[in-house]
This record gives C-alpha cells, structure tokens and sequence, in this order.
C-alpha cells in the first residue's frame, strides 16, 4: 500500500536531510508505529508519504514514494488528501476554524468532496460516535478543552474515510479511557484494509495495539519488526528511545536471576505479570513449573 | 513564598458549561502537586483560576494574601507562572533569549538579574545552545521548552505546568522531570497538570484528582494508588510498576527498588 524506495527529502534552507534514503513497504491493513527521538524525521516520514513534503513544504524529494499506487509526484496535492488522512500532532492546527460546532467542524470535509447531505450528515454522527464525542456535538470546537479537541481534529480526518491514515501522536492528550477508545477504533479501521502509519512514544500502547515497529533516528530506520522484538531491543535507550517501566523491571530482575534466564523480556503488562508468577524461576529450584505463563 | 487556595470555587464558562463544582483546597509553599483526571474534568480550567485568567463564578481564590478578583492578570503573573497546554501560542519574540527574557523584564527586574535569570533558565531547559536561534526554526519539543524556560525566567514562587511532556521524548521528559525536581528544591511550588501517570508518580508528592469538576481523591501517592475504583471513574490509570504491584498481589510500589525486593521475598518464600 505504501512503498518508499531509498527516498532522502531535505528541507528548504536545510543543510542536512530530515530522511535519508529510507526503503520500506507496509501492506495494506497493516497497523504500523513509527517511534524515535525529537527530530528523527517522524513527522517528516507521514509529511513525505501524504505528499505535503515536498508539496506543501517546497525542498528536495529524491527516490520513489507510492501510496495505493500513485506516484505521489505525479499527482496534485488536492488528489492525494482524498485517500491518505494527516492527523497533526497539534489539534489547533486541523481544526479550520470555519465552522461554529463540533459537528459542522467534520462536515466541512464532506462538503468539499461534495457529498450529498443526509449521507454526510449520518457519516458525521458515526465518527462522533465513535470517538465518544457525539455529547459535545453542538458546541464551539474552541471552547473544548485539550483532549477534547483532539478527538475533533481526529474525527474531521476519519470521516473523510481515507484508504491511508497517517496519525501524528493522535492521542498525546487524552486519558486512558479516551487513548484506549481511540486506538481500538483505529485498530478495527486496519481491520477492513486502512493502513495506519502511527507516530506514538508510549511504548505499552505501541505494545497493544501495532503490528511493526519502525524505529526512526537522525532520518533512518535503525530498526524494523514485531513489536515484541523491537520493544525489549537493548539498542531502544542508546537510540533515545525508553523502554516500558516493567520492560526494564524484568530486565533488572533478570540480571538478579528473579526472571527465567531463557524468557525474553516482556513487552506487555500481562506477559510480566506472567513472567513473574512463574512457579519457578531459579533453575536449581526442585518445583516444577506449571504453565501459567509464556 | 506563598501558599494557594481555593475557597468552594465553582466556575461556569459563558456558554454554560460547568467546570468546577464547589472546590476546596489548600496549597503550601513548596509543594509538588500533580492535577489529574480525564478528559474535560476541569484541570485546566482550575490553573487558570490561579493566574487570574478566569475568575470564578462564587468562592474565591487566594493567592497568598490577594484574591484574584481583585488583581489584574498582570500582576498575578509576578506569583503564578502558567505554561499552556499549547504553548506554540504564547511564544512571539524573534531569539530564544529574548523570548526568555521578556517575562523578567516585564515584571520590572534590574538588568543584571534578568541576565541571571535568563541563563538559568535556559541552562535548566537544555535550551543554552539555541539562545540564539528564532524560537520558530525549533523542533516542536523544544519550542516547547521554551515557553517553560520563559515561565522558570520570571521565578514566581508558584509555576504551573500544564501538560508538560506530550511530544516530548526519553531525554526531553527527564529534562522536565529535573526543572520539576529544581523548582520544588528552591521551595517554590509546582503544579503540574498530565496524564502521564508515572510522570506525576516520580516527581510529584501530593496528588489531587479531578473527576466532573469536582475533587475526587487529594493525597500522597500511596493513598491515591490505592484507590483504584475511583481512579477508574475518572479514566486514571495507576503507574506501570503499581498496575503490576497489584496484579502480582505484592505491596503497592511505583518504583522499582521496593518491587525488587518484594519480588525476591516472595520468591524465596516459595
Ligand atoms: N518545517 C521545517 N523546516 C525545516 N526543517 C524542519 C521542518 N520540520 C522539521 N524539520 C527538521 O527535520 C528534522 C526531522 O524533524 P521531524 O519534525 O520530522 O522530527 P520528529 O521525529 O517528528 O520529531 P518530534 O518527536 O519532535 O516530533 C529535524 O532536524 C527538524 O529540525
Ligand atoms: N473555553 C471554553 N468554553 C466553554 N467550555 C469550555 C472551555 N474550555 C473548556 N470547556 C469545558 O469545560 C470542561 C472542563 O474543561 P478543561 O479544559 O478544564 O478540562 P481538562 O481537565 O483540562 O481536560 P483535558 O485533559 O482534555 O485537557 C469541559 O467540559 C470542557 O468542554
Ligand atoms: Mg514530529
Ligand atoms: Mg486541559
């Protein structure tokens, strides 16, 4: 669905580049999270697949960027929206301001597509819905408080029903509930074939809900593959990268011999909680272990 | 140094949402107080009470001796420093520097002490490198540590954070952990507002939870990790390390000494 092919693309006025020469593929439906420090080209890697950059940011592109087919230079800005969704980091800067309510706020997409009303108006009700904020339908998207808008602003791109979503850390202000909420829809969303590149620092969510793991840093990928691989990989901290709290707890308790020496670490609550209740875990312990956990 | 407090507060904004409901509390000089609490619970309606910037609808809100309805947003802000959620948007000076030195300047210090503040601030943030840099040309994380830095420059005796580790990586977030730590060494007081529930478990002492616009728990960490089912109401979830104290049945920690060692004892009593 989405292929880069040794692409580089380099600001304007920049002196080095903010990707450099990065190849990969990600399958249609695939759930795909993009983690790194600051200034590892994350934001720049969804900029570059969307095709804002070069577009919208002007700079040099070299390699091949393919999304659903298309060539992304060999077609206008304007086209490409309609199948790749951005969702930006900062909420304030998806929501146009041109509209008095949260429910008129996803309908200025539709309209632009030229949707007919009463379809608009019932795709609309099902992204609130979704979102857990049909509640606040009727009130000013600017008087929401900061979760809030960021479910408007992820609302006014998920109504617009994109083959492609592209989520700058979607969720930083939302609480639990609301992240969890949210993930889960955007989990069934790759479920019927959208493919989701995901910029996300919490390494537990990435955990729960990713099917790959990219790790970006100074504009490469250093590491690519299963959560489960990627999460509890020695190399995550030198790369600026935490690691989960009960990662580096069993890591700690592997070195004091309080986790099986052969287990690989856990990058999971439960598969900890597994690890831990293990009957046995000192080797020249008699007690036979009785599986309870991995 | 000065202490807080909130006198049955109840705010209405005019539209006629109800933020706060009949709020009671009371901050002392030099506390480390982390505000939590789901989505639209009144976290950053109630900072807001705390610099002037909205009044509230009946109670009354003291900083130290002044009632907020009776000091303008300005000279509130010589107590309260407040970095926003956004803070993109508070930012409009052409350096690094003299974006920081702005507030300290305003608040009418001398020459030589805005220079001393500015350098320590920055030094704080991590930010000394880029002084002279256009706040514009940074990474968003670091933008944001410049509207921190602005905030830490006018040294009020009260600082308020709201949200101040999303966007920010493994380093960033520890940076900010130690501005926390500083502040609350020089006995001034820190509210931070933030759903990253470790965050608040390493570096805050006391925890005030929000629920509907109203107090839901207010205590030390242990008392407020404990009570999971109302945590739950709210959409708090415990830290990683409590989340696993508990479902291994072992005393609640958040830090991973304790844990160890609880591990280690309950291992060798099998
Ligand atoms: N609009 C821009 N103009 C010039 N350079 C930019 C621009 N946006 C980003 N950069 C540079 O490109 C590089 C990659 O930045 P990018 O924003 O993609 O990183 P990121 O991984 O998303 O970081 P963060 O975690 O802070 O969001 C950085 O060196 C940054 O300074
Ligand atoms: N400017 C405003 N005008 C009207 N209502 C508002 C305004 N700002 C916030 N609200 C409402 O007031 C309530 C409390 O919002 P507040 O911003 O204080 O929540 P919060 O706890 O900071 O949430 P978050 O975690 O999402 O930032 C919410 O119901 C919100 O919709
Ligand atoms: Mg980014
Ligand atoms: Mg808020």
């Amino acid at each position: 669905m989405i292929q880069l092919r040794n692409v580089s693309y380099t600001y304007p006025e920049a002196t080095t580049p903010a990707l450099n020469g990065i190849s990969l593929d990600i399958a249609a439906g695939e759930v795909c999270a993009v983690i790194g420090p600051n200034g590892a080209g994350k934001s720049t890697l969804c900029y570059t697949i969307a095709g804002f950059a070069p577009y919208h940011f002007r700079g040099e592109l070299t390699g091949e960027v393919v999304v659903d087919g298309r060539r992304t230079v060999e077609h206008p800005l304007g086209e490409l929206v309609k199948h790749c969704g951005l969702v930006f980091h900062n909420p304030l800067n998806q929501i146009s301001g041109a509209r008095y309510t949260v429910r008129e706020e996803p309908a200025f997409g539709l309209e632009n597509l030229g949707m007919p009303r009463p379809y608009m108006q019932a795709r609309v009700n099902d992204v609130l819905e979704l979102l857990g904020i049909a509640a606040l339908a009727e009130r000013s998207p600017f008087e929401l408080s900061g979760g809030q808008q960021q479910r408007v602003a992820l609302a006014s791109i998920l109504v617009m029903g994109p083959r492609v979503l592209l989520l700058d850390e979607p969720t930083s202000q939302l609480d639990p509930h609301g992240t969890k909420e949210v993930f889960a829809a955007i989990k069934a969303l790759s479920q019927t074939g959208v493919t989701v590149v995901l910029i996300e620092h919490k390494p537990e969510l990435v955990a729960e809900f990713a099917d790959r793991v990219i790790v970006l840093h100074g504009g490469q990928v250093q590491l690519d593959g299963a959560p489960r691989a990627v999460l509890a990989d020695p190399r995550l901290p030198p790369l600026g990268v935490s690691v989960a709290r009960y990662t580096q707890l069993a890591h700690t308790a592997r070195e004091r011999g309080l986790w099986p020496a052969q287990a690989p670490l856990p990058v999971t609550l439960d598969e900890t909680v597994a690890g831990f209740e293990l009957p046995s875990i000192n080797p020249s312990s008699s007690r036979p272990a009785h599986g309870s956990g991995q | 140094m000065i202490p807080l407090a909130l006198e049955e507060v109840s705010f209405t904004y005019p539209s006629g949402v109800t933020a706060l409901r009949e709020i009671s509390l009371t901050v002392a000089p030099g506390e480390s107080v982390a505000l939590i609490g789901q989505n639209g619970s009144g976290k950053t309606t109630l900072a807001r009470h705390l610099n002037g910037l909205l009044q509230p609808s009946s109670g009354r809100v003291m900083i130290g001796d002044w009632d907020t309805r009776q000091h303008t947003v300005a000279k509130l802000a010589a107590r309260v420093g407040y970095v926003f959620q956004h803070p993109e948007h508070q930012i409009f000076k052409r350096s690094v520097q003299d974006e920081v030195a702005f507030g300290p300047r305003n608040l009418g210090f001398a020459p030589a002490r805005v220079a001393q503040l500015v350098e320590q601030a920055l030094q704080a943030t991590q930010l000394s490198t880029v002084a002279d840099q256009h706040p514009h040309d940074l990474l968003p994380a670091l933008r944001k540590r410049v509207a921190l830095a602005s905030v830490l420059a006018m040294d009020t005796p009260v600082v308020v954070l709201d949200e101040p580790t999303t966007g920010q990586d493994a380093q960033g977030v520890r940076a900010i952990g130690e501005i926390v730590e500083r502040v609350r060494a020089g006995g001034r007081t820190i509210i931070t507002i933030s759903h990253d529930i470790d965050f608040c478990a390493d570096h805050c002492s006391r925890l005030i939870v929000l629920g509907g616009g109203r107090v839901l728990l207010d205590g030390p960490r242990e008392t407020v990790f404990a009570h999971g089912d109302i945590l739950e109401q709210t959409a708090v979830e415990p830290p990683q390390l409590v989340r696993l104290a508990q479902r291994l049945r072992l005393p609640l920690a958040w830090e991973p000494q304790p844990l160890l060692a609880a591990l280690e004892q309950s291992q060798r009593q099998r």
